[in-house]
Order: C-alpha cells, then structure tokens, then sequence
C-alpha cells in the first residue's frame, strides 16, 4: 500500500461533534416493507420522470414504473411489488418542504421480483453497454445533489485522469458509507472497478476520513484479496468538515482546485460518491435497479440508532417506528446532516435515492436557534470558510441586498457547508443570508436576460417599422415619379393631338395661342401678297391661284388653331373649378365631420354658459342664444348626415364585391399570417412567455386569411355566374 | 404532525459574543492587577466608574430605541468598551472626565453610529480622544508614579480613600503622587541628555536599578502581553493585527530612532506606554479593525507606524488612541483592496464592484 501519499489541507474548516458511534454500534438492518411507498419523480437532478403506470396497475419488484425524459433525468422503478394507488402530489423531502408529483405504492409484501439477471464478467462489455444499464437502472449520485450517474460517467475516458471515491463523510453524524465499506467492501470496490473499466482513469483515489478506521482497513482487505492488479489506493485522510465536499477532496488528494465555475472534469478529475459505486455494482453485476440504500437512522430521540437498508419511498415514520424513535421527544427532524442536510416538517415524507441519514433530534441535541445578534465582524467565519471567501462581508452585502458587491466578493463560489454559521458567536443564520442573496442575484439575471431579449425585439420592430415606412415613402415617391413622367410624356405629345387632351394646363393655351397668332399672321400675309398680285395686271395668274390655295390653307389652319384653343380653355376652366371645389360637399363624411365640429362648438358654448352661469356673469344671456344657435346648426347637420346616408344607401346598390378589392384584402391577410408566424418562431426559439399570446394571435390571423379567402372564392363564382 | 422547518447547519459551536467579550474581560485581569499594584486603586475606580456610566447608556439608548435592555446589556460589550477606556484613562484623573468620555463613547461612538457592530470608529478610543484633546491638564497631570517612587507618606501606597478624594473631591494635593510616564519623561529629557543620563531618574529603572526595562510599566506590559497571548490561543483574534503593529513600531524605532541619545528606544516604545495594550485589546477590536488577513496586517502596521510618528515627532506622549482611530478611518478601504483569493479563482478581486 502507498504509505506515503502526499496530503495536501483545504483553508478553514471546523469540527463539530462528530456523534458517528452511536449508529456503528450495530450492523446494517433490513428496515422491512412499510404498508405503503412513495416515490417522488423528481428524486435526481434535472427533468422529472414520466409515469409508465396507471392507478390500479399491479407492479413487481424492479418493475420500470416511471421513465427517464431526455438525458438529465433518471428511471425510477418500483422498490417492491403491489400495486399502484395513487399518483398525486405529496410531500417531499425539499429544503422549503415542498410538495411534488409522487407514485404511491401499496405494497403486497410478496416482495416478488421481475425477472433480471447481471452480468458476471463487465471486463468483457463495452463502456457504453454499461453505462446504458446504469442508465437503466436508475443510478443516481447517492451522497446528496442526486446527479444521475450515467451523465456523470458518460464524459470523454481520454480526458479522466484520476478517478476519485469520496467516502469522506465528513457530516456529523452519518455513517451510511461507513458501515457500507465495513460490511460490503467487496461489492464497493466491484462497483469501483466498473466505474474505472468505463472511466479508464491512471489512479483511483478513495478518500477516506481517519474517524473510520474499520472500514478503511475492510476495503484494504478486500483489495487485497482480490486477483486483479488494480490501480486502486485508500487514502485516510484528516477528520475536517466539510473534507467530503467535492472541491475540498480533490484539493486535499490532488493539491488542485476546482476552477470557479468549471467541473472537476476539466482537471482531469472526477469524483463519485462511495454509495453511488455500491448501486452501480448491483446495477451491473446482479442486474438490480436503485430500489434501496443505506440510510442512517440517529438521533437521542432514536431508541436504537443504526443502519438501515431502506426501500426507496418508505415514509420516514415507518424508520421511526422500526427504530423505536420517540417521536413526541424529537424537536426537529433532519434529513441529512447537521451542517447542510434539511428539516422535514411532516414525518410521512418519504426516503429518497440521496436520503442518507435521519436525524431524530431532540431539543437538548439540537437546540433552537438563539436570537440572532449583531455582528461584530469577529472574523471567525473567515477562518473556517473552506473556500477562502469573506463571510462577515457578504453578509453585510447580503443584508442589504447589495448583490453587486456580494457578486464581486465571489457569492457565487459559497458551498453552503455551513462552516460560518456554525462558527458565528452572534447566532446570525449565514448560510440563509447567502441563499437569499444567490437566489436574488440569480433572479436579477434572469430578469436583465429578459429585459435584454425585450429591448432587442423592441429596437428589431423598430426597425422593422422604420424599414416599412422608408419602403412606403420610397413606393409613394416612384408611383409620384412615374405620374410626372406620364405627365411629361402627354406634354411632349404633338399639338394635333391637343383635341384629345382634356386638361390642357394654361402653359399649353399660350403655346395654342402663339400658334394661333402665327397662322393669323401667315394668313395675313398671304392676303397682301395675293391683293399686290391682283392690283399687278401682268401678274401671272397661275401665280394667283397658288396663292389663293395657300391663303385658304392658312385660313383652315387658323380656324383649327382657334377651335383647338377654344377647347383647351374649356378644359382647363373645367379643370380649375374641379380643383378648386374638392368634391361633393354633401358626402357623408363631410357631413359627419360638418356635424362633429358642431357638436363641439356646441359643446363649447355649454361650458362658456355653464362658467358664466358660476360667475353669475351678464353674459348669460348672450351666451345662451349662442348655444341656441349651436343647437340650430348641430340638427341641421345631423339632418344632413342623414339624408346623406339614406340617399347614399339607396344610391349604392350593394356594390357587387369587388373583385380586386377582396383579392387584396386576402393578400393582406396572408402578410400578417406569415408575420405572426415569424413571431411565434422567433419566441420558441427564445423560449419566451409570450409563446401563448402569440399563438393566439396567429390563430386569429389564420381565421381572418380564411374568412378573406372564402369571400373572394364566393365573390369569383359569383362573378362567373 | 408538524416539526419546525429551519435552516442549515443545524448544529452551532456553543460560543456565543458574550463568550467573546467575557474572554477579553478575563484576558485583561493580569494588566489590571499589575496597574493596580503599581499605581494604587486609581484604575480599578475608573473601571467602577466608567462600567456604571456605560452601561446606564447602553441601557438609556437601547430603551429609547426600542430594544430589549437585558438582552444587549448581557453582551458585554459596552462593558469591555467601559474598561478598556477605564484602563487607557490616567488613574487619578478626576470622576467627570471618566463620565463624559464614557458616556460620550457609548452613546456617539457607538451607538450614534448604529449600535454594536456598526461603529467605524473603536468606541473606548473615541471617549478617550475627545476627553485627551478637550481635558488636556487633568489627562496629563493625573498619571501616579510607581508606588516605590511615592514620597515618605505613602509608604504602604496609595490608599483606596485618598483615591477617592483625587478622583471625587480635592486635588490639592495630588501633586504630592502624580509623575510624568516614562514615554513622556524620556521624550522631554533627550533634548538635553543622554541614554545614560536618562536612566539616572529612577522612573525607568527604579531606584536600586533592578528593572529590566522599564520600572512597574514592563509588568503592565507583560501583564497585557500575557492576555493577548492568551486570546490568541483561544482564537478570539488572529495573530495578524498584533504582530504587525509591534513589528512596524519597533522597525520604526530601530530605522528612525535607532540612537537612544537623541530618541525613544525601542524597548521604551514596546513596554512603557500603552503599546501592549493597544496592539492586543485595542487595535484588535473587530468592529472598527479590517477584516481581511492581508488586510489586517496593513491595518496593524499602520497603526504601528502612526504610534511611532505621533510619539516621536508629534504633541502627545503616547499614541495609540490617535493612530487607532486613524487607521479606523481606512479600514474599510483597506478591506476593499485586500480581498483572499477564492477557491477556484486564480488571483484575488481588487476593490469595488463596478456598477453594471
């Protein structure tokens, strides 16, 4: 055996009464079936189990009853065979004593397997064949957190150096592994060369605290008696608490330290939990799933302390019973150990895979808290503080919520092994301090995340409505410089075609007009010419008659010219009183607006009245003739509007559909159905609350497009008809 | 049936603050028999008087704020904050200095603030500092000298009713008992003479020149030195502050003032004023002291250094008072930029946090 390991220590720690010999006086006992089990889905780390049984369903022992979801979760089968009787929410063990999803067992007492068998030989079997029947299994870490297993052994064996066993247990009080490693070495260590086999590590530690030295000399024997050469060491090691933390063990065996927030794995490390070892050996070689542990059951309330193998899911109160636990003399009952397991306020709760000790306390034992005091900033908390933080700061900072500085005073590296409050001369509750300052902080983050996420949508709409509106503007400008083209293109068009233009504007009339003049006066001209021809009696007369051709030529041209001006001047004063009066004053919205315009002068001159009426003014009268007045004219303009409506009902024969109209419409419907799309995907994917509004919406949209849909279908056929 | 629900850990040491502050108490006892040996009943008056002031503030304040009386009176802190003051005070000094700096250190230096714990500034050295620079004459001219130095009249001491006479009535005659202290003697004389001149006065080395330092203060320095060791033993404070304190008084001492002809030397600096006591009782208070142990060590070698400089190149004979409450001021600061580096983290954070 290695003799000269070299140990390293851990900053702080402290050593509380150990109160481990009371439950080693007597060997590990079967704690018998209780009339009923029940069995918590969630008894790991990660996604709750899903149900494979319905009430009334007979189950055997090892039976699957509830099924791993996804990979972070764990099977859960059933600890003994009877029959379901109920699946509902029950008490389970939780820090806040929470209620959860539970399978309520009433059991047979026939204890009757399902069929499974083990394998002899794991050497032969692939790692990853064997991690699947540990997944199988059920396997979860035994020492608190309850991580499943297979995830834990599923990382890369190129990168695992050193495989450690943490059979610590440093908690006060527990002895579980101990007396596991006193009377079941052997398979301990089979379920650590499995872990090794998958593993593959270069050394395998087992950290052992030096209060037990039994069991520390069993696992030598049985290493020793068996054939394989193994790279397997004991190593004892100082009694500190809390040396079973996962951090602390690696720095005492290695000298290493956890990077903060990284895994052990990044070291090349990875650490099991000694019971964890034991359930993977029964997994794997007897083909058993995690249906029992070793629990301990202590306390001075507890007549005869000692080891149990549980069922998973036995009540507390049967483990009371069997242990002959004076329940009226227990003050506060503990799951777990002094410095971190937690109270269970009602004794129906049931014992889960990670349940390794029950404390049954009487009020001598553990007294209730004493009244908290100030703080005096002794500094003791930083001496025993095993991760080299400042209590007594992050206490203040805690306090008063000051999570910027508890943050920065590494808030988020606390272990909550309970160190400082168990060493706090002022009774002040540290460790609850810290969990309500990491749960705040932890809240903060989740809310700026979310605020993030919002701002990030806000500004994409933003944008998204800044982009529509340029794209409306830019739509809006073309369509304007397409009109002014057309426009250009009908004033290049020839004078000839003047008849045809409707609106002239008044640059077109003085162009007609100079044309006009021009003719006139080539019309002019030829009359002198011609007249200077008659007069000349040796005039040629063919000459003569050209001349009068041209001048009746010219004469025609004129008339048309002056007809063509006509015209354009009739256009354009038509044009003119068009624009000038913009439509029909008697529409019934101008109406409408005729009428609302009314109604607030008249509302107006109430108030004025009304004021007036106050004041006692001499305006009264004045005022009142005024509202007479308003009055007047809103029944007028409500007259108005409705003869208008009438006359416009009537006019408007239910204007056949719209072809055109209703297709746009679809087209619409169809844009914002797309969008809502969009939306709903992008808030999946973000995982958003707002998921469910959005489906709604997009519901709707959805309808609408139908609805718009079937219209135009109808409106089409209708058409055809 | 339903069990309590409460919080981890479940089990606590069984050692409460009152623990601490009875432990200091107890630690003090051998200082205070040695006071009380060497300069008569004086101190152990104070102690009366300063212990019944205080605690009737305690109890005034924590009536008016509403608390439990009893319950805060039993943490005895207010009457360690008494007695440390009690015992930095001038034995003969009259009864209405001793009430007004003690009513001034419970009621403005500590509970003006906010009560126990929440005081930036030691209590007692506040008391002590406001009757030091308001009370110059009676805070000077108070100090007995040792019993073996007392004139012909007080062969068997100083008597417990002449004691109460100089504190409580006349002071006619108290001339005829009060010296200078050796640290204020020493520091007036060496602008004139040498070591060896200096120690002809049988106030340092008594008149047959047994002692081996410092006549009766070297036993009150043990006396306090032996306490301090005994706290540290029984971890009520780190060795951080005291080591570092005596070291930088005595590394001043011996850079600066290494000529005991034209300064204080160092065995003077370390036995014959309030130095034992400050470094163990004094500067060590938690409260108002750093808490980091790096940040402890700069706070005690502040302290160690402003002793020195006040000492040797300021007005007043002895100290600690002052550089207390001066390196107080800094704590807080200190603490901020001395942060442990944190499991799992590669170097330690520096300052404040920056605001998100």
């Amino acid at each position: 055996m290695n003799t000269s390991f070299n140990l390293f220590d851990f900053v702080g720690g402290v050593h509380p009464a150990e109160n481990k010999t009371q439950s080693t006086q007597s060997s590990i006992a079967p704690a018998g079936i209780p009339e009923k089990l029940v069995l918590p889905l969630t008894q790991h780390i990660g996604a709750q189990s899903k149900p494979l049984v319905n009430v009334g369903d007979t189950v055997l022992k090892g039976q699957l009853i509830a099924a791993a979801q996804g990979f972070i979760s764990a099977n859960l089968h059933a600890p003994t065979s009877g029959k379901i009787t109920a699946i509902e929410d029950r008490a389970i063990a939780h820090q806040s004593g929470l209620s959860d999803l539970c399978i309520e067992i009433t059991t047979d007492k026939q204890d009757k397997w399902v069929e499974h068998s083990g394998i002899a030989n794991y050497q032969d079997i692939d790692a990853s064949q064997l991690i699947s029947m540990i997944q199988e299994a059920g396997v979860t870490g035994m020492g608190g957190a309850g991580f499943p297993t297979h995830v834990k052994v599923s990382a890369n064996p190129d990168t695992i150096k050193t495989l450690i066993i943490n059979a610590a247990e440093c908690e006060p009080y527990i002895t579980a592994d101990d007396m596991l490693m006193q009377e079941r070495a052997n398979d301990v260590i089979t379920g650590i060369r499995i872990l090794a086999h998958i593993l593959k590590p270069e050394s395998i530690l087992i950290g052992i605290e030096d209060n037990k030295s039994k069991a520390a000399e069993a696992l030598n024997l049985a290493l020793k008696e068996s054939p394989e050469n193994n790279l397997i060491e004991v190593i004892v090691i100082p009694t500190k608490y809390p040396s079973g933390g996962e951090k602390q063990l690696i720095q005492i065996l290695t000298g290493k330290e956890v990077p903060s927030g990284g895994l052990p794995s990044s070291l090349g490390i990875v650490c099991h939990n000694l019971g964890t070892a034991y359930a993977i050996n029964s997994a794997i070689t007897k083909g058993e799933p995690l249906i029992s542990r070793i629990t301990t059951m202590t306390g001075n309330a507890c007549a005869a302390p000692q080891n149990y193998e549980v069922l998973i899911g036995t009540p507390v109160k049967h483990l009371l019973e069997v242990s002959n636990t004076d329940i009226k003399n227990t003050s506060r009952l503990v799951m777990g150990g002094p410095m971190m397991g937690f109270t269970i306020d009602q004794i129906e709760t049931p014992i889960i895979k990670a349940s390794n000790c029950i404390i049954a306390a009487t009020k001598q034992e553990l007294p209730d808290p004493a009244m908290e005091q100030a703080c005096i900033r002794c500094g003791m908390c930083t001496e025993a503080c095993p991760a080299q933080l400042l209590p007594q700061q992050l206490y203040w900072f805690s306090k008063s919520s000051n999570l910027e500085q508890a943050e920065s005073h590494n808030i988020a590296d606390c272990i909550e092994c309970g160190a400082c409050s168990y060493v706090c001369p002022s009774n002040i509750p540290l460790v609850q301090y810290y969990r309500f300052a990491k749960g705040e902080i932890k809240q903060a983050t989740a809310d700026k995340l979310k605020s993030d996420r919002a701002k990030v949508r806000f500004e994409t709409r933003l944008a998204r409505q800044e982009r529509e509106a340029a794209e409306k503007v830019a739509k809006r400008q073309a369509r304007a410089e397409a009109a002014a083209k057309k426009q250009a293109q009908k004033k290049a068009a020839p004078a000839q075609d003047a008849t045809d233009s409707k609106a002239q504007p008044a640059a077109d009339i003085e162009l007609l007009q100079k044309k006009f003049d021009a003719t006139k006066a080539g019309v002019t001209k030829t009359k002198e010419k011609l007249a200077i021809l008659l007069a000349d009696e040796n005039a040629d007369p063919e000459k003569i008659e050209l001349l009068k051709g041209a001048l009746t030529k010219a004469q025609t041209k004129m008339k048309d010219a002056a007809k063509v001006m006509a015209e354009a001047k009739k256009a354009e004063k038509a044009s003119a009183s068009t624009s000038s009066d913009k439509g029909d004053p008697n529409t019934p919205e101008r109406l409408k607006n005729k009428l609302d315009l009314a109604q607030s002068r008249l509302e107006t001159a109430n108030k004025r009245l009304e004021e007036a009426k106050a004041e006692n003014s001499d305006k009264i009268e004045a005022f009142e003739t005024a509202v007479t007045k308003q009055l007047e004219r809103v029944n007028d303009a409500k007259l108005a509007l409705e003869t208008a409506i009438k006359t416009s009902a009537t006019n408007n024969v239910p204007a056949s559909v719209d072809l055109e109209t209703l297709k746009q419409k679809v087209l619409a419907a169809q844009t914002r159905v797309d969008k809502a799309n969009e939306r709903l995907n992008m808030a999946k994917e973000q995982n958003l609350e707002t998921v469910g509004a959005l489906q709604t919406g997009l519901d709707k949209q959805t309808s609408k497009l139908v609805d718009a849909k079937a219209a135009l279908e109808q409106a089409s056929t209708e058409e055809a008809k | 049936m339903k069990l309590p629900n409460i919080s981890s850990p479940h089990t606590t040491r069984p050692f409460s603050t009152s623990n601490v502050m009875l432990n200091v108490l107890m630690a003090l006892i051998p200082g205070i028999i040695a006071l009380t040996y060497f300069f008569g009943p004086g101190h152990l008056i104070q102690v009366l008087i300063a212990s019944t002031v205080a605690l009737a503030s305690e109890a005034a304040v924590m009536k008016l704020r509403k608390r439990p009386i009893l319950f805060y009176l039993k943490d005895y802190s207010a009457l360690l904050t008494a007695i440390l003051l009690a015992i930095s005070l001038p034995p003969y000094a009259p009864y209405w200095v001793t009430i007004i700096a003690s009513a001034f250190a419970i009621i403005v230096g500590k509970h003006l603030y906010g009560g126990l714990g929440q005081n930036p500034f030691n209590p007692a050295m506040i008391g002590f500092a406001l009757v030091l620079v308001s009370f110059p004459v009676p805070m000077t001219t108070s100090w007995s000298a040792p019993a073996e130095l007392l004139p012909a009249a007080f062969s068997s001491g100083i008597s417990f009713s002449d004691a109460m006479t100089y504190i409580f009535s006349s002071r006619e005659t108290i001339d005829s008992i009060t010296s200078a202290t050796p640290l204020d003697a020493y520091k007036h004389q060496v602008a004139l003479a040498t070591e060896s001149e200096i120690y002809q006065n049988p106030l340092f080395k008594g008149t047959d020149h047994s002692s081996f330092i410092v006549l009766a203060w070297e036993w009150v320095s043990i006396g306090f030195l032996l306490g301090g060791l005994y706290l540290l033993w029984k971890r009520i404070f780190t060795w951080h502050i005291p080591v570092s304190l005596l070291a930088s008084l005595a590394l001043c001492s011996l850079i600066f003032g290494w000529d005991a002809d034209s300064f204080v030397p160092t065995s003077l600096h370390l036995f014959a004023g309030a130095t034992m006591l400050g470094a163990f009782f004094i500067a060590t208070d938690p409260v108002s002291a750093s808490t980091t142990p790096l940040g402890k060590l700069i706070y005690g070698a502040g302290i160690g250094i402003f002793i020195y400089v006040i000492r040797t190149w300021g007005a007043y004979p002895d100290a600690v008072a002052f550089a207390v409450l001066l390196m107080n001021f800094a704590a807080p600061f200190i603490d901020q930029y001395t942060q442990p580096r944190t499991y799992g983290h590669n170097k330690p954070k520096r300052g404040l946090a920056a605001k998100k």
